[in-house]
């Protein structure tokens, strides 16, 4: 019988930003999204001030004076980069492990139980502590479905202790006690949408959802949900996705910083989501076969004129080569461009894409010799660009200057990755 | 992409190609060619020192810090080292250390016997930092190497 562990870093980013800061530490900490606008993690400390999750950042300029929190900006090079050694540690426990998000990865655990599941779990979250600094809760149970929600019973002290909660060593009538006390939206799948609708049925606790009928639940809802209940009950239907599958599109796309009227300034970013796309591509070792390109002025500004268009074209053929991509999305943006508008986001979509071996030449295609050509220069820039920093070497097209680039006001160093961020110690 | 262009030739049925079209090459940087006989060394071949397996033990664990000041220049750390910091090593008596202290990010050497703990410079300009009861020290990491560029 599997056994699955789900183990997840205690409020993540805001943890990463307090790992070399130590004028942060017992201080309120809270990480924005995109553009400096909402909330998107906080510290246990700003958790307890009431801070809550999604909040607008300039509707709480009078806390943060008040308690002093602290706000930065996502730093994702420094979240990415603890995020990959959190997984290295982990896997050294064992080989068997999904990274589910950036900070959460479920392990399967079965061939450890000589070990005891919940010591193992103890040995984890001390490791991780102990290496990065860094507090993770550790939920176990027969199933996915059951590891995630005996994880929420490690993080809220509903069971198990220390950070860890091994569901498998919980008696079943302990179990009923407990699951009744947790409400059904805490469940993994189960959004706000449908605890609404569970709610209207009479279900409203964990427990009454694990008892609900599997089939009925399938006729109501849908297959996913019937999947949950049957999990509940310990019934395996979710395997470890190990590999994680190919993308079959990759997108690029952010808001500007400030509203954008210039088609020049506009065509710099497109580019520059061009090159971010493109070097997944490489990355995944795979073409793409066609492309779209948005533009959108901002829909919540109703009072200024609105536009937006997005216009996919096939390539001639695929294609994973920046230039070729550049080429082609500045040619759809001028077309979709109209002026007069201010442009609050733009956004390109790689599409059609295949592994690079499955390529399907052309009959006019340009060559063997040329195209081995364009994948070592491509290989090139990407390997220039993986050691010397993003954008290193670039296409003209991306611009220099860059006004159109996201706010991010108070973005900390990039401490691990970045020789001139590195984190300085006084020998004072 | 290039386009082939055909054209119809004096003799009817016979295809020649424009003057211009496109030619491929033949790929003289990708054609290998072996010869002689195989190398007296590859027996021998082994893989090229690398720094980082002598300065980093567990890369997972490890964090690099610079150093600003010149407190520490009795255990040979200078203004502008760079530190290698392990943080899955426990701290002990005689370790040098990276301590947050007071908001402040340190490099000192850890006293820690007879119910004293202090934080010790490496340079008689400077005296020991006495961690008393109420005073908060976190021990971050324990420095394990150090390194330096020059100028050249």
């Amino acid at each position: 019988m599997p056994v699955f562990a789900l183990v997840d870093a205690n409020n993540f980013y805001a943890s990463c930003e307090k790992l070399f800061d130590p004028q942060l530490r017992h201080r309120p900490v809270v990480v924005l999204s995109n553009n400096d606008g909402c909330v998107v993690a906080r510290s246990a400390e700003a958790k307890a001030l009431g801070i809550p999750m999604g909040a607008p950042w300039f509707k709480l300029k009078d806390e943060a004076r008040r308690y002093g929190i602290v706000a930065f900006s996502s730093n994702y090079a420094l979240y990415a980069d603890i995020s990959n050694r959190v997984v290295e540690i982990l896997s050294g426990f064992t080989p068997n492990i999904e990274v589910y998000s950036i900070d959460e990865s479920f392990l399967e655990l079965s061939g450890f139980e000589r070990v005891g599941y919940e010591a193992y779990g103890a040995q984890m979250r001390h490791r991780v502590a102990e290496w990065l600094g860094l507090a993770v809760c550790v939920g176990i149970g027969p199933t996915k479905t059951l590891a995630k929600l005996a994880n929420h019973c490690a993080k809220k002290g509903l069971a198990g202790g220390d950070g860890v909660c091994d569901l498998t060593t919980i008696a079943t009538t302990e179990q009923t006690g407990l699951f009744s006390k947790i409400e059904v939206r805490e469940v993994w799948g189960v959004g706000r949408k449908i605890s609404q609708r569970l709610e209207a049925m009479g279900i409203h606790s964990v427990q009454q959802l694990r008892d609900a009928d599997a089939e009925t639940i399938r006729a109501r809802f849908s297959v996913v949900l019937e999947r949950t209940v049957r999990e509940l009950q310990g019934v395996t239907c979710l395997d470890l996705e190990d590999v994680a599958p190919e993308k079959q599109q990759i997108m690029s796309s952010r808001s500007f910083g400030t509203l954008i009227y210039d088609l020049e300034e506009l065509e710099e970013a497109v580019a520059s989501y061009v090159a971010r796309a493109a070097e997944k591509l490489r990355a995944q070792d795979s073409l793409a076969g066609a492309l779209q390109v948005y533009i959108r002025t901002n829909p919540f500004k109703p009072e200024v004129p609105q536009y937006q268009r997005a216009v996919t074209v096939p390539l001639p053929e695929a294609s994973a080569d920046t230039r070729i991509l550049t080429h082609w999305a500045l040619r759809v943006l001028r077309r979709i461009y109209r002026p007069g508008f201010g442009y609050h986001k733009a956004g390109i979509t790689l599409l059609d894409i295949t592994p690079r071996a499955n390529q399907q030449l052309s009959l006019f295609a340009s060559g063997e010799v040329a195209q081995s050509r364009n994948a070592h220069l491509m290989q090139a820039l990407d390997s220039i660009n993986a050691r010397y920093g993003r954008g290193t070497l670039r296409l003209a097209a991306e611009g220099v200057a860059k006004s159109w680039q996201m706010r991010r006001g108070n973005l900390s160093p990039r401490y691990t990755t970045e020789w001139d961020c590195i984190p300085s110690a006084m020998a004072r | 992409m290039p386009k082939v262009a055909l054209q119809a030739g004096p003799c009817s049925g016979v295809f020649v190609p424009l003057a211009g079209a496109p030619r491929l090459e033949l790929p003289l940087d990708q054609v290998r060619v072996s010869a002689g006989f195989p190398s007296p060394a590859a027996d021998y071949e082994d893989k090229r020192l690398d720094i980082n397996e002598y300065l980093v033990r567990n890369p997972v664990s490890t964090f690099f810090f610079s150093v600003e000041g010149d407190s520490m220049q009795g255990a040979e750390i200078f203004d502008g080292d760079i530190l290698v910091v392990d943080k899955s090593i426990r701290p002990r008596h005689g370790h040098i250390v990276i301590a947050f202290v007071d908001g402040q990010r340190l490099v000192k050497r850890l006293y820690q016997r007879n119910g004293r703990t202090a934080l010790l410079a490496e340079n008689p300009h400077y005296p020991a930092l006495e961690i008393r009861e109420g005073m908060e020290l976190v021990v971050w990491g324990v420095v394990t190497g150090k390194f330096k560029r020059f100028g050249a």
